[in-house]
């Protein structure tokens, strides 16, 4: 892995270079934007290269290669912010941007730019190498093909499928106020497959994924492309023989790993910084309360060795953390960016991220995961009368200031009298955030995080985001199926 | 009616078209897409944000035979044009013969340009954007004691252009311009808060409601919410307010859409000419509404769009579909590659009041939540919130339920469209009686 240096050095080429910028002509730009009366500035250049292919009906349909670059200006004052970008790297694009961008604040006063701290961020966490690149595109074509023809092997039944391949090398680089100047190299890839599966007229989809910070060799070398085609017709296939799921309160065991998404929703966003300083978060004001069973520790760890969700440095260039945000089962910390962070008395926990050049920096998730406990998932299982075991969920959505969730199970069975029995038709369950977890009764000791498929939306803003837990008991949620009794 | 930049991208979209046929291609089409924009957000009386965006995207796709290659880029100089262009020849090679892919048939393409007055330029000032967005969240702090905190209110203007060709000799462009207000506040009750929102929308800025009438209702409906209750599991019916419909209809045109369909990963296959819902339903598209939010001259492949029957008395009439998903079907495009443009169903006499009296008992929806729709069986489960209807009228808020069901059951057993029509979307429509559906709660 290359180190950090080569990073910036990769950065200023890529972004910089082509456009004639240098270090000085970016600082004097910055400089134009602080007064008074500005608090932080930054700039934001960015560059992402994405490519995807798609197969379908058994040919190789389409393929796609996009380029997107540019810079967004953000110039903060007190709580207000003033943004603006621009989709062309060239100084007088630069310049308008910034005069855009502090116009929220009166004219005047200087500001000096504080001495610069870069280098700070020394790990990589990935590879820099573009992955596009990594390898040739006839080898990416027989990829989709032999997992075409594995999934149509695996079951006659299985009519439909569409396997698609996607990768991205983004290049950024921050320039702020407070003497930040790091930029970061991050990869990012994922293979996908989609199964219909069809039977006596009965229709039903399987499908599964899985990606991270590397290089498509990697599913090449680790074969996990036959894994998603497994695990795409298993489900397609155990979905047409689904029953109704019930609907009503009852104990819910959740698998490990991607069901993790739960936390996502039910905790995740409620921490934001930008919710709780704002106070419209169900979270707001409870630090240090007990909102969880002591069992439960969450944290957000940024810092997972090519994890989806991992980051060596935020979109403001600073470096990414592991966050404690519920220990033994009390409220411990928030998500933070900057602005949030400095109007609330705190540190940046390395979570401002966003979308792209294109969109103002949020308190955002990184890799959400809650800690094993000690129990073997069969115990789990058979501690429950009648309940659903759901171990596939499709996503969620969260009302962070009533703190209401829900997500959506897509592989779910009955649990009746210890034991796993029925499969049952997809169910979304419903609960309330800041008491979900003091529900919990019981954890695993199986915490596995999730394929790398995360994809979490905020504001019209999308990021990659990981999620994991290990296998555990809710011993009360609302199922939402149509099945009474 | 050609200005400087609508000049710019003809020549721009000529160039790629004339590249793509010396590199050997057997078709191209282009477009570019550029939007200017302001968005001022005020939060607690104070400026929040002011954010400026000027943006454009060009994309291309090439027809090497039966294979083709797609790329894009936001830069739109000569070199990366080139790069972007050659990118999608070097995919060309590697995708595979499909002998449904290709441009548009010629003959649906558009042949005239109708001015659907769409755009109309407002030079708004970031000054004048706050001025408006704070009366709107001003009046609705005002509104109730009970109002403590906001998220704020916004008001956006978006100024967008597109310009298409394609090697069959299309290349035309049109411009459009939207703005929008909203509000978000919140309310404190006994054990937490509830927050809830309005908003306005429009081509034109003269055509939004007051800034003082959308704070008042998002206050409204915040306040409304307080003090929600569970109610208990079991089979109750259900009335969707009309901005809930918007999403029933809008599930009902995605299982009718070609991809679904060529898939057969849809609920509606080979429903085509059969009764999917009531005698009462009927739905147009209407692409060609004046200063409509879904309104488009012609469609992502340069197809006129033109008014329609979806569904009349209840039989669906015709499907949702682009030039690849029709041949897929051995069908004509219905001019909807890239959506549909403005859906209208027909209003009921009823008002949502009537509605409720008539339903008695039952749930009205004005908040879904979550993901939980399978359109290829047709499987809905999502959370839901809103009032409970007893006697006729609306008893208390609720919350933290799910409703559940199957929508080709719903569509067959819906009880009523309303007349409160919500125009603020391409799918414009009242509120839905749905029938019975199954409640989860305690």
């Amino acid at each position: 892995m290359h180190n950090h240096l080569s990073a910036l050095a990769l950065a200023e080429q890529t972004l910089w270079e082509p456009a004639g910028l240098s270090l000085q002509s970016v600082e004097t730009v910055l400089g134009k934007i602080l007064g008074n009366t500005i608090d932080y500035a930054d700039l934001y250049f960015q560059s992402a290269e994405h490519e995807s292919w798609i197969l379908e009906d058994g040919i190789i349909k389409e393929g796609s290669y996009n380029i997107d670059y540019g810079v967004g200006v953000r110039a903060i004052s007190g709580e207000k912010v003033g943004f603006a970008f621009s989709d062309d790297i060239v100084l007088p694009a630069l310049e308008a941007a910034a005069m855009a961008a502090k116009s929220i604040t009166a004219a005047g006063g200087t500001q000096k730019i504080q001495a610069r701290s870069s280098g700070i961020v020394s790990r990589a966490l990935y590879n820099t190498a573009n992955p596009l690149q990594s390898i040739p595109n006839a080898e990416k074509i027989s990829l989709l093909r032999s997992l075409d023809s594995a999934a149509r092997k695996a079951d006659p039944r299985v009519k439909q499928v569409i396997v698609s391949l996607s990768g991205v090398h983004e290049v950024v680089l921050v320039m702020a106020s407070d003497g930040t100047l790091n930029a970061d190299v991050r990869p990012l890839v994922r293979l996908n497959v989609n199964v219909i599966a069809e039977e006596n007229g009965r229709r039903e989809q399987g499908s599964q994924g899985g990606g991270g910070r590397f290089a498509y060799s990697r599913f090449l070398e680790q074969d996990l492309g036959s894994h998603y085609v497994f695990e795409a017709v298993r489900q397609a296939i155990l979905n047409l023989s689904a029953v109704p799921a019930p609907a009503g309160v009852m104990p819910v065991v959740l698998g490990s790993g991607w069901p993790g998404v739960l936390l996502h929703e039910a905790i995740g966003h409620g921490l934001e910084g930008d919710f709780n300083r704002k106070g419209s978060s169900a979270f707001a004001g409870r630090m240090g309360e007990q909102v969880a069973s002591s069992l439960c520790t969450v944290v957000d760890d940024g810092t997972l060795i090519e994890r989806r969700g991992s980051l060596n440095m935020d979109d403001e260039g600073t470096p990414s953390q592991c966050t404690t945000l519920i220990e033994k089962g009390v409220l411990k910390g928030y998500l933070q960016d900057k602005l949030n962070a400095r109007l609330m008395g705190m540190q940046s926990t390395g979570n401002g991220r966003r979308e792209s050049y294109a969109s103002l920096v949020l308190p955002r998730m990184t890799n959400t995961y809650l800690l094993p406990g000690d129990h073997v998932p069969e115990e789990i299982i058979a501690s429950v009368e009648r309940g659903l075991y759901a171990v596939n969920f499709g996503g969620g959505q969260v009302d962070i200031t009533s703190g209401k969730f829900v997500f959506n199970a897509s592989e779910a069975y009955l649990i009746e009298k210890g034991k796993v029995t029925r499969p049952v038709k997809g169910a979304t369950l419903i609960g309330n955030g800041p008491e979900i977890l003091k529900q919990v009764s019981m954890l695993g000791n199986d915490l596995k995080l999730d394929t790398g498929v995360g994809v979490c939306g905020k504001e019209g803003q999308s990021v990659p985001v990981g999620v994991g837990q290990p296998t555990l008991k809710i011993e009360n949620m609302t199922v939402g199926g149509t099945n009474v009794g | 009616m050609l200005d400087k930049e609508q000049a710019q991208y003809q020549a721009i979209i000529t160039d790629i078209l004339q590249g793509a046929k010396q590199s050997g291609m057997d078709a191209v089409e282009a477009a570019i897409a550029s939007s200017v924009g302001l968005s001022a957000s005020v939060r607690l009386g104070e400026t929040d944000s002011v954010e400026f965006s000027r943006s454009k995207v060009l994309a291309l796709t090439v027809y090497w035979g039966k294979k083709k290659g797609s790329a894009s880029t936001t830069d739109i100089q000569p070199a990366a044009i080139q790069a972007a262009l050659k990118a999608a020849i070097h995919i060309a090679e590697y995708t595979e013969d499909d002998p449904f892919s290709g441009l548009a048939d010629k003959e649906m393409l558009a042949k005239d340009i109708p001015d659907l007055d769409l755009y109309h330029p407002a030079d708004i000032s970031a000054e004048k954007a706050l001025l408006l967005a704070k009366e709107c969240e001003t009046s609705a702090r005002d509104f109730d004691a009970r109002i403590i905190n906001s998220e704020g209110a916004t008001f956006s203007t978006h100024q967008s252009h597109r310009v298409y060709g394609n090697s069959l000799g299309f290349l035309a462009g049109y411009k459009t311009s939207q703005y929008s207000l909203s509000c978000t506040v919140i309310a404190k009750e006994q054990e937490g808060m509830q927050r809830d929102y309005d908003f306005t929308v429009g081509r034109a800025e003269s055509d939004l409601l007051s800034p003082a009438f959308v704070g008042k209702n998002a206050a409204f409906r915040t306040v409304q919410r307080l003090n929600a209750r569970k109610i208990k599991t079991g089979m109750a019916s259900v009335i969707f307010s009309p901005e809930m419909a918007r999403g029933l209809w809008g599930h009902l045109l995605s299982a009718i859409s070609g991809g679904q369909l060529y898939r057969r990963a849809s609920f509606l296959v080979d429903h085509l000419g059969k009764q999917i819902f009531p005698n009462f339903i009927h739905l147009e598209e209407l692409p060609h509404l004046q200063k409509g939010l879904g309104s488009a001259p012609f469609d992502a492949e340069g197809v006129q769009t033109k008014p329609r029957d979806i569904i009349q008395a209840g039989v669906l009439q015709g499907y949702v579909l682009g030039s690849y998903s029709a041949r897929k079907l051995g069908l004509k495009t219905t001019g909807n590659a890239g959506g549909v443009h403005n859906v209208v169903v027909t209003p009921g006499k009823e008002s949502l009041k009537s509605l409720c009296q008539a339903m008695q008992q039952g749930l009205l929806v004005t908040e879904l939540m979550g993901h939980g729709v399978n359109l290829v069986t047709g499987d809905y489960s999502r959370g839901a919130a809103g009032f409970w209807i007893e006697g006729g009228e609306i008893q208390y808020p609720v919350h933290e339920i799910t409703i559940a069901g199957n929508l080709k059951e719903m569509f067959k057993q819906l009880m009523a469209v309303g007349n409160d029509i919500d125009r603020r979307s391409g799918i414009i429509t009242g509120s839905v009686w749905v029938g019975k559906m199954m409640i989860g709660g305690t």
